[in-house]
């Protein structure tokens, strides 16, 4: 007969999260990787600001171009933001449970009276706030250095998008930091999970936008006979696109400092009709134009640190 | 005596190979039990189903009167825990290491402040609580490990191979703060290859042979049992052949000429009267006679004769 285990599996939950929080925040390794997004973000959005002040008075939002404005070379602070938090997630999670069988500090850990539940939560609830800590002193800082060098302050609804921004790159974030954790519960050897999360994250950084397209073509080839072929193989690139994390950020990114964006998808020019091209969407309805990438994001989230769950409650701790 | 451990009819399973496979054991409170056994034998996963790390295939377990399955925090919260190979955060001092432990004990900033303070007194580890666990030498580690079961005041203190690696003087150290809490009342379950120093410290041991305790007792009673004699006598004499002269002596169980003159009496009460008396009765020169105690070597390498010592662990 099976009966209950005894007590809150997350006794020592705090505990753990604020232990593994304040190794990250003084750890090298963190630092590191925290130095070279500042540099490119200030970067980024020096350059932006720049250019920015050419269009004061034109444009409605220009807090919110400040993430988005790109000057060659520098990319936009978005696109910098979307290609190097998964490496701050990564450099956070990929040692988080073989780092303890390697340290041989598991099973000691694991007879106090605690469960492994509180263990690998207390890990990843750890790296979320490093990660909200991080991002939220970065999202200041910009703002900041905006007002400082625009003169402006930002107005009601560029605070509201900034925020959601802010939240949908903790989000990614958490979904790259699931990512690690899962190969670091998966892969004995913290060199291998790092690479392992590495690989993922130049597949969908880098080499899945280019095979989208290659896998959509081969699914679903064009008729030239038949136009609406040619729809169903955007649809079905964008649907390949969407597994990546990365499309779902950018996508996400794009509607809420974008306030022009009004769909993220294929339109036809009737759809269009009526609409006023160039205007602002609505905060409430750029939410809710992400709400899918947003709820697809959080999902991917949860379904990697259930398999880190599942994978870490399986296994024999014998180190 | 209460029992404190009880396991009956334990299995462990790893896919189809029994680690460990029926095990029966009792452990009653205060004593110092060894486990023995080559690599594989199944001392480390009996050791992680007392700790409730494991779930058995089979049998009951009970520590303190508890299931460690159903009631795993209760359980962990009387039981220490020192495994093989300690590992602490490096980066972390040795107090912040115990700090760590103390509160997922469950323990109150001032009541942790107090004990871990105590705890690394007791170990003599008082004066480097500040300094970094990355400098620590292996017997400092391992002393830090006891403080950890100091720190949470257990009742069953579990220690796997804990003086492997240790210099003689730090192995003496720990032995002796063994003893120390033991004669306060700590249980203590030790495994270790170290036998000379199992024989010293263990009031009983059980030796494990492929996943089943094939013999458990106190040393002594062991002896008797594998080598066939509690006593083992040193002879050396001269124009006396003990071959004749012991034959049909009462309490001796066998005899090993080791070379000419000295032989190696197996016996079962000390006889050295009675073999001094036959051999000066029978003409020859007694040049010495010494009382040899079996040592737990002998028992385990007669135990484990012929056995490879090389299974995986």
């Amino acid at each position: 007969m099976m009966s209950r285990r005894e007590g809150s599996p997350f006794a020592g939950l705090s505990t753990i999260a604020l232990k593994e929080a304040a190794d990250h925040m003084n750890s090298i390794r963190i630092h590191l990787v925290m130095v070279l997004v500042l540099l490119t973000a200030i970067g980024s959005v020096y350059a932006a600001i720049g250019q920015i002040k050419a269009t004061i008075g034109e444009d409605q939002f220009l807090f919110l171009r400040l993430f988005t404005t790109a000057q060659q070379p520098l990319p936009s602070f978005v696109f910098f933001l979307g290609f190097l938090v998964p490496l701050v997630a990564i450099a956070l999670g990929f040692d988080a449970i073989n780092g303890e069988y390697n340290r041989r500090t598991l099973s000691r850990i694991l007879s106090q009276p605690i469960y492994r539940d509180a263990l690998l939560t207390g890990k990843f609830l750890g790296g979320l706030l490093v990660i909200a800590i991080c991002l939220l002193a970065l999202w200041l800082l910009v703002t900041g250095l905006g007002m400082l060098l625009l003169g402006l302050p930002p107005s009601g609804e560029e605070i509201a998008r900034g925020l959601a921004f802010l939240f949908a790159s903790f989000v990614y974030a958490g979904v790259w930091l699931a990512v690690a954790m899962a190969f670091s519960t998966i892969v004995k050897s913290p060199a291998t999970s790092a690479l392992c999360a590495l690989t993922a994250w130049l597949l969908f950084t880098v080499f899945w936008p280019m095979l989208a397209p290659l896998i959509a073509g081969a699914v679903a080839p064009i008729d030239p006979l038949d136009p609406m072929t040619a729809v169903h193989q955007i649809d079905i690139q964008q649907a390949i696109a969407r597994i990546s994390p990365n499309t779902l950020y950018g996508e996400t990114t794009l509607a809420l400092l974008n306030p022009a964006t009004r769909s993220l998808g294929l339109l036809f020019t009737d759809q269009l009709s009526g609409a006023l091209m160039g205007a602002p969407l609505p905060f409430s309805l750029s939410v809710a134009l992400i709400w899918p990438q947003l709820a697809g994001m959080i999902a991917a989230l949860l379904v990697l640190f259930t398999i880190a769950y599942v994978s870490f409650q399986r296994q024999e701790i014998r180190a | 005596m209460s029992p404190v451990i009880e396991a009956r009819g334990l299995i462990k399973r790893y896919g189809r190979s029994p680690a460990v496979d029926g095990i029966d054991l009792t452990i009653e409170k205060g004593e110092v039990f060894g486990l023995l056994g080559p690599n594989g034998s199944g001392k480390t996963t009996t050791i992680l189903l007392l700790l409730g790390l494991t779930e058995p295939t089979a049998g009951s377990i009970r520590v303190l009167g508890l299931d460690p399955l159903r009631q795993p925090l209760t359980v962990k919260r009387q039981v220490g825990y020192l495994p093989d190979q300690i590992g602490f955060y490096d980066h972390l001092t040795a107090w912040e290491n115990l700090a760590y432990t103390a509160r997922l004990a469950g323990l109150m900033s001032g009541e942790a402040d107090g004990r871990i303070a105590g705890a690394l007194r007791r170990v003599r580890l008082a004066e480097v609580a500040d300094r970094r666990v990355a400098t620590f030498s292996r017997g400092m580690r391992q002393r830090l490990g006891l403080a950890e079961v100091l720190v949470k005041q257990a009742e069953i203190a579990i220690l796997d191979e804990p003086t492997s690696g240790l210099d003689p003087q730090a192995t003496q150290e720990l032995l002796e703060l063994i003893r120390e809490l033991a004669d306060e009342g700590v249980t203590f379950v030790l495994s270790s290859h170290q036998l000379a120093m199992m024989q010293t410290i263990c009031s009983r041991v059980a030796l494990f042979r492929k996943g089943q305790v094939g013999l458990i007792g106190r040393v002594e009673d062991l002896t008797a049992s594998i080598l066939g004699g509690a006593y083992k006598l040193e002879v050396e004499t001269e124009k006396a052949d003990l071959v004749n002269i012991l034959a049909g002596a009462p309490h001796i169980s066998g005899l090993t000429a080791l070379k000419t003159g000295h032989w190696l009496v197996d016996a079962d009460a000390d006889v050295r009267a009675d073999i001094a008396c036959r051999v000066v009765g029978a003409g020859g020169a007694l040049h010495s006679m010494a009382i040899r105690q079996a040592t737990l070597d002998e028992v385990y390498v007669r135990f484990f004769e012929g056995e490879s010592h090389d299974v995986a662990a």
